[in-house]
């Protein structure tokens, strides 16, 4: 080991043991805020719309999402594509939906001749409950009443967002139902037919899709929209786990399911603008993080530059009895790397250790997403390093700025 | 053996400058025992501090052993100080953070040694003052007499050709100052070079020359014994 490095080495460690234990912990609780500070503000910006991000695949999407062409009506041959959905060994579960567009009617039995009447446009959905509760569990999403059942029968589920009470948004052209509860009677048309359904339960999850559509049984649904090819509108495909998206979606396309219906991972299909705000979000929190960096190291700075002034008498006798400039820079160097590694260590453990299993595990309950903590270890360690270089600089230029002091000065006090 | 020749020093405050040393002569041979004096403001101690390379002259040389001083870059005087110079200052200048032994052995791991010998050779220096049960404490766990002891023996733990002392007993009470002096005493026995400022004639006196200054000149010299 050099010489200086091995003498600074020797005054750093001093140094640190025999600090004052305020002083340590003031400056360590500067290092741990300043890393977290880093780390979880653009982890929570992220996080928020990553949050909305994973609740569209696992409410929505699934891993892989088939949907009809944009000019077809349907998936046409889907018992083939479900077939072949079924023979690949990546694929878990999946859950095969029919949707049209269509209008809800409620209070039409009181409604005077008069009144205008209580509609509100909806994306109607038939389902098999039992696959699609295993796909995307969507049952637990229930607020009020209960989910559909295979056996049931003019029994629908309504979104929350198709109701007043939980969706009280007074936008012009969008009209939502009032006064519809469990049990009540609702008129549903989809083309030309009307029937009139009865509320088994009501929905709400922060995922548009899903809290904008009414579900009924799927068999029901056929026969209401007069379709009996068993061709569906949408598959929601489950993958085992560990498998990729990206590897289902190329197999399905190379088997020529792209000339038939659209392919996409859960990725391929979330919105363009979402992916523009997890950008603009990224780039936000980044820029957050910087002025925290920049905070971070004039506090060191302001830290170091005091103790070496109020230590200039002893820098000096180091010089005055031979002790190198560099080797008493050096333990400034080896005291701030150690705040920053201890800091960021200390940050490493609450972020990895408690702040991301448990925003995990309890959501920021943001109002449109359920915001997680998202920290990729990777990007995590760059700014540790990124931490600790801005520090070891913040420490070395007051220290070299001391020590440059003439040492007769330095030890008699003078300026 | 140092020799200086017209040495002078001042300090510029402003646009007033004062020379504290208005051109000094001075020969101090090797093995010698020198106590400077004089009242405050002589320049003494700002002699002491151009002799021991803590400072640079405005004007004259220096010559240590031969090596023209004010040739030397910062880094040949900063290793000068470390191989052949020893000090001793009137506030004992010990690091708060480092234990006595720690203070002896950091001069000593500069000159790279190796951790076990210069702890060994701090400690031997550290037993010869009498401080053999206090080599784990830190400078604040001392007294006065007992800081300037480690002060003493980090001084000549490396065995410098020079030691100089900046008013080693001003601080300290006179039984605690008799037993500083009992050491330089004997450290001059066994012939180190030692330069000493001091106010107390007393102690002066146990040197084997007295220098005394007046206002940046030497005005005597006395050698005893």
């Amino acid at each position: 080991m050099p010489l200086n490095v091995r003498i600074g080495f020797f005054l750093a460690t001093r140094a640190l043991r025999r600090a004052s234990l305020w002083t340590t912990g003031l400056i360590i609780g500067v290092m741990v805020l300043t890393f977290l500070n880093l780390v979880v503000v653009s982890g929570i910006l992220v996080g928020l719309l990553q949050g909305a991000v994973d609740a569209v695949r696992t409410q929505y999407t699934s891993d892989v999402i088939i949907s009809s062409l944009n000019d077809k009506k349907y998936i046409e041959n889907s018992p083939n594509l479900i077939s072949l959905i079924e023979s690949l060994p990546q694929v878990g579960t999946y859950t095969a939906r029919y949707r049209e567009a269509g209008v809800l009617e409620a209070n039409y039995k009181t409604r005077k001749e008069t009144d205008k009447p209580n509609t509100a446009s909806a994306v109607l959905v038939g389902i098999n409950p039992v696959k699609e509760q295993a796909v995307t569990g969507i049952a637990g999403s229930i607020i009020e009443g209960e989910f559909i059942s295979p056996g049931d029968y003019d029994k629908i589920v309504v979104g929350g967002y198709l109701l007043k009470q939980y969706f009280p948004v007074e936008t012009p052209g969008f009209t939502t139902l009032e006064n519809v509860r469990i049990g009540t009677k609702i008129r549903l048309t989809v083309g030309a037919v009307t029937r009139e359904v009865t509320v088994k339960g009501i929905l709400k999850s922060k995922v548009d899709e899903v809290s904008m559509r009414a579900y009924m049984v799927d068999s029901q649904f056929r026969s209401l929209i007069g379709r009996n090819d068993g061709n569906v509108d949408e598959i929601a495909i489950k993958l085992l786990a560990g498998e990729t998206p990206e590897s289902v979606r190329d197999a399905l396309l190379a088997r020529g399911v792209g000339a038939a219906a659209k392919v996409q991972t859960y990725d391929d299909a979330q919105p363009k603008f979402l992916k523009d705000m997890i950008i603009t979000f990224n780039m936000l929190g980044t820029a957050f993080s910087s002025i925290g960096l920049v905070v971070a190291s004039i506090t060191i700075f302001i830290v170091v530059f005091i103790n070496a002034i109020t230590r200039r008498k002893f820098i000096g006798i180091l010089k005055g009895i031979g002790i190198t400039g560099h080797a008493i820079e050096i333990s400034y160097i080896f005291q701030s790397i150690f705040y920053a590694l201890v800091g960021s260590g200390l940050g490493l453990a609450l972020v990895y250790g408690f702040l991301v299993p448990f925003v995990a595990a309890h959501p920021v309950d943001f109002p449109f997403s359920d915001g997680i903590l998202v920290a990729p270890v990777d990007s995590t360690f760059f700014r540790m390093g990124l931490l600790v270089f801005s520090t070891l600089i913040a420490g070395y230029i007051p220290a070299r700025m001391i020590i440059r002091k003439n040492t007769l000065d330095s030890i008699l006090g003078r300026n | 053996m140092i020799e200086t020749k017209n040495l002078t020093r001042s300090f510029k405050n402003g646009d007033v400058e004062t020379l504290v040393l208005k051109g000094i002569d001075f020969i101090a041979g090797d093995g010698e025992f020198i106590a400077i004096m004089g009242r405050s403001g002589a320049g003494k101690s700002t002699f002491l501090y151009q002799m021991s390379l803590l400072d640079e002259p405005t004007g004259g040389e220096i010559k240590i052993d031969g090596h023209d001083t004010h040739r030397m870059s910062e880094r040949e005087r900063m290793r000068f100080r470390l191989n052949s110079f020893g000090y001793v200052f009137q506030d004992y200048a010990l690091l708060p953070e480092l234990t006595a032994v720690e203070n002896v052995a950091l001069p000593l791991l500069m000159q790279n040694h190796s951790r076990a010998a210069a702890y060994a050779q701090a400690a031997g220096a550290l037993q010869r003052a009498g401080l053999g049960h206090r080599l784990h404490n830190l400078p604040s766990q001392l007294s006065g007499g007992e800081q300037q002891r480690v002060s003493i023996s980090r001084a000549i733990a490396h065995k410098p050709k020079i030691l100089f002392a900046d008013e080693p007993t001003a601080n300290l009470d006179n039984e605690s100052s008799r037993g500083i002096m009992e050491i330089f005493q004997d450290l001059h026995k066994q012939g180190q070079t030692i330069i000493m400022v001091t106010h107390e004639e007393e102690y002066a006196k146990l040197a084997g020359r007295v220098v005394r200054m007046d206002d940046g000149r030497i005005i005597s010299q006395t050698h005893r014994g």
